[in-house]
């Protein structure tokens, strides 16, 4: 085979917002999948069999492994929503211009976060 | 048919006309998981904690329940859309590509079935305790009447 060059020119990239929201989204959406589903089914078991078993759950829950995977699970689920609130937007075909998507990425990342900070901060102070 | 080129041959397949299909399914699930997982999100906040006795108390409502129902339905089917895109990209030797996606369908099925599972058992264990209950709380009126009466 002749050795011709290869597009889109896999060497020759630099970093952008919008690269960064496509891989989140695709990587929260698995982590949710593959870790937080397991553990919605953990818990709805749990509360299916009894208090001893919800009691066990609670415990791992509340320990700090639990909730790094909480926050973490809670963050995928923030960070999925506002940037799938994007795609949503994208589909209708708005967003593309360069400024306003860029922008909009980076909000769509920071709001991700922010969204998740507020929401523990309402279940730590209540 | 096309037997040329690869090009060739899909021209002569010809469409599946469901090319839009995976796409528009993803986008009505996360539609409605906007909805469930907002509900899931917003009544965790408003629960004044997530104990045992709370929770189920929660859950003997009558919408609790068909919401975690509907959101265990659209939450499984987005989450098989969504990692059947990561393993048609990732996965690229193609026994591996069907037999990873065989798993993923009969992982996201059984999930389902079981969290429905659970869910009927947690509406039913509840419906049978305040049965029990009231059936317990009328056995001991009628004693005391009765004893009530003898004397």
């Amino acid at each position: 085979m002749a050795q011709r060059p290869l597009s889109p020119h896999l060497s020759i990239w630099k970093w952008g917002p919008a690269m960064l929201v496509s891989i989140l989204h695709r990587a929260t959406g698995d982590a949710m999948a593959l870790v937080g589903l397991p553990i919605l089914l953990w818990w709805l078991a749990a509360l299916a069999s009894g208090p001893e078993a919800y009691a066990f759950f609670a415990n791992l829950a509340n320990s700090w492994v639990g909730y790094i995977v909480l926050v973490g699970i809670s963050w995928s689920f923030f960070n999925h929503f506002a940037s799938g609130i994007r795609h949503f937007v994208m589909d209708i075909g708005a967003g593309y211009a360069v400024d306003s998507n860029n922008r909009w990425s980076v909000l769509t990342t920071v709001s991700g976060f922010v969204l998740t900070a507020a929401f523990w901060a309402v279940i730590v102070l209540r | 048919m096309g037997n040329g080129t690869p090009i060739g041959r899909v021209r002569g397949l010809g469409s599946a006309h469901h090319g839009a299909e995976h796409w528009l399914q993803q986008r009505y699930t996360a539609a409605g998981n906007l909805i469930v997982v907002g509900y899931l999100v917003f009544s965790i906040l408003l629960l004044p904690d997530m104990s045992y006795a709370t929770v189920r108390e929660w859950m003997a409502g009558l919408v609790p329940p068909v919401m975690i129902a509907l959101l265990i339905v659209s939450v499984f089917w987005h989450a098989r859309l969504g990692l059947q895109v990561l393993v048609e990209d990732y996965v690229h030797h193609r026994g591996a590509r069907f037999g990873a996606l065989l798993t993923l369908n009969l992982a996201a099925f059984s999930g389902a079935a079981f969290g429905l599972f659970c869910l009927a058992r947690i509406v039913m264990n509840i419906e049978t305790e305040a049965a029990l209950q009231s059936a317990m709380a009328a056995a001991a009126a009628a004693s005391a009447a009765s004893q009530g009466g003898g004397m």
